[in-house]
């Protein structure tokens, strides 16, 4: 059988998923216990049991300095910051995105801007947002914004564009204004794509997050990382990674469901 | 119902000249049928009197006024696709004419305006054998019910021209011939002026009052662009097709059967095919 129509069934699927991940952990606690057994002090490669030990004691103890804990408060501090600015890019990206998709003359006016300033890298403004903003709050959530909203008001904008002509004319010949193709026509059949582009955003998204607050922050996730890497504490920064991805997965697997049970009807036009 | 005017429309695309030299009257109530080759204009001219596209030299005339240069609620139209919202339900697809003309800010109706425009919606879909698919969305529809949707939805709006963009092109002999069925009924019940865009000439002798072909006078290559097509013939069905002079009750009540005066489309096409080059 030629190997592009062998399929796997479901308990082979499963294994065939399972197995990378094996094999990254095996690779790991391999070099780990090689590394351990020339010198039981090394940092580079902890061994389960101390990184259990260090999340114990960043997750589940009260940190003395601080009263708090530490792991819970920097998630918090995190999701706050990638909360806040990816709520204002979508909402923002879903205003301009449609205008500019729905409006030949809006499309004249801000298309070739918002395609030049989507080419802006984000982190070499960081700087001057620390500048203007100061080091707080606001220009991290500016950065972050300043990082997605150029690209998903362009992406939204051709989705816009992409929905059939026939059916903005067949608004029209029912009487639609502008303003209700916009509401009843447009506006409901981008939201479902809104995800998908938020969804390609959440990578570059949590990217920016960690610059920011790597460079300037007294708390966060990629505050920690950054800040025990002073002291190589391998065991600490290696399970927050993981924390992070778990992270950024559950949100994609959260805006994924909602795209299903929200719009049911999306998966059919999507297929055609 | 309204009577339109072609008077000398020329379309042209830059140095290309689609159509031309095209004049004709057509009555109110006709029911025109468009046919011709791939290529000869027969969508362009639709497009033309949805008001997608404006001629180039002269102009077109509803009941004597200049078309308007955009699309508007007195000219309803059904695609060969992409016709009905596929976010939209059966039934809200056919109320969205209602909303849109009654609720100019929000574009939904709430309360009793809702309840009536729903009880409108239903019978209209009773009508056209919709029954009982209200909550389902377009896409779980088969290809001829989309159709049935699609008139429901336009004429849910009451435009005075109906436009047909090779309505029933993609669906099944069977199901053709049903949907047939239906767009006679609908024509005449409503006040209806109908042009139609069709490739199947026996659905254009079996449907209209009129057939209109249209041809390029000159097809060689080098003059293909130089020399627009224009209406080649004009052919009025005998024996003689008029809309029932019917008080119309729009939307029709749910229920009622009429098979006596269906015609069977197809048969007096059969004659006038043999007069076809």
């Amino acid at each position: 059988m030629r190997l592009v129509n062998i399929r796997p069934g479901q308990q082979t699927r499963f294994y065939l998923l399972a197995l990378p991940f094996l094999l990254v952990a095996i690779a790991y606690f391999a070099g780990s216990s090689a590394r351990l057994a020339q010198n039981p002090n090394d940092k580079l490669l902890p061994a389960l049991p101390s990184m259990v030990q260090a999340v114990k004691q960043m997750a589940f103890e009260v940190d003395p300095r601080t009263g708090s804990y530490l792991m819970a408060s920097d998630t918090v501090a995190s999701l706050g910051r990638l909360g806040a600015a990816l709520a204002i890019s979508t909402v923002a990206a879903l205003v301009l995105g449609i205008v500019i998709g729905l409006l030949p003359g809006a499309n004249a006016l801000l298309g070739p801007f918002v395609s030049v300033t989507s080419m802006v890298p984000p982190l070499a403004l960081l700087p001057i947002l620390f500048i203007v903003m100061g080091l707080g709050e606001n220009s991290k959530i500016a950065l972050i914004v300043i990082g997605t909203l150029p690209c998903m008001i362009r992406d939204l904008a051709m989705k816009v564009q992409e929905l059939p002509r026939e059916q903005i004319v067949k608004a029209q010949t029912l009487g639609a204004s502008t303003w209700q193709i916009a509401l009843r026509v447009a506006m409901p059949q981008t939201l479902p794509r809104l995800i998908d582009v938020l969804r390609l955003q959440l990578g570059p998204a949590w990217l920016f997050l960690i610059a920011a607050e790597a460079i300037a922050s007294d708390s966060g996730l990629g505050y920690r990382i950054f800040l025990v890497r002073r002291y190589l504490a391998m065991d600490v920064i290696i399970p927050y990674v993981v924390w992070i991805t778990l992270l950024a997965f559950l949100i994609d697997i959260g805006l994924r469901v909602l795209q299903r049970k929200a719009f049911p009807w999306f998966a059919s036009v999507r297929a055609e | 119902m309204s009577a339109i005017r072609f008077d000398d429309v020329w379309k042209e695309y830059g140095d290309h000249i689609v159509l031309e030299r095209i004049t004709m009257e057509v009555e109110p109530r006709a029911f025109i049928a468009l046919v011709g080759p791939s290529g000869c204009g027969k969508t362009t001219l639709l497009r033309m009197l949805l008001g997608e596209e404006q001629p180039s030299r002269g102009q077109i005339l509803v009941d004597g006024k200049p078309l308007p240069a955009e699309p508007d609620a007195d000219r309803g139209v059904v695609f060969q696709r992409y016709s009905v919202f596929p976010h939209l339900t059966v039934l809200q697809n056919v109320m969205l004419g209602r909303e849109l003309r009654d609720a100019k800010f929000t574009a939904r109706l709430f309360g009793a305006a809702r309840r009536v425009a729903m009880d409108d919606a239903m019978k209209l879909l009773a009508e056209v054998g919709l029954a009982g698919q209200e909550s389902k969305y377009p896409s779980a529809l088969s290809g001829g019910m989309q159709q049935r949707l699609a008139l429901a939805q336009a004429i849910m709006r009451e435009p005075k021209i109906l436009l047909l963009d090779e309505p029933f092109g993609a669906l099944d002999p069977g199901i053709r011939a049903d949907i047939h069925v239906l767009m006679k009924r609908l024509w005449n019940e409503t006040h209806l002026t109908v042009v139609m865009v069709t490739h199947d000439l026996s659905e254009a002798f079996g449907l209209a009052t009129r057939v209109i072909a249209l041809e390029r006078s000159r097809n060689r290559p080098e003059e293909r662009d130089r020399y627009g097509a224009t209406v080649s013939r004009d052919l009025e069905i005998f024996p003689r097709r008029s809309a029932e002079l019917r008080s119309s009750v729009q939307p029709a009540p749910a229920g009622t059967t009429r098979s006596d005066k269906e015609h069977q489309p197809g048969r007096p096409g059969a004659l006038v095919l043999k007069e076809q080059p």
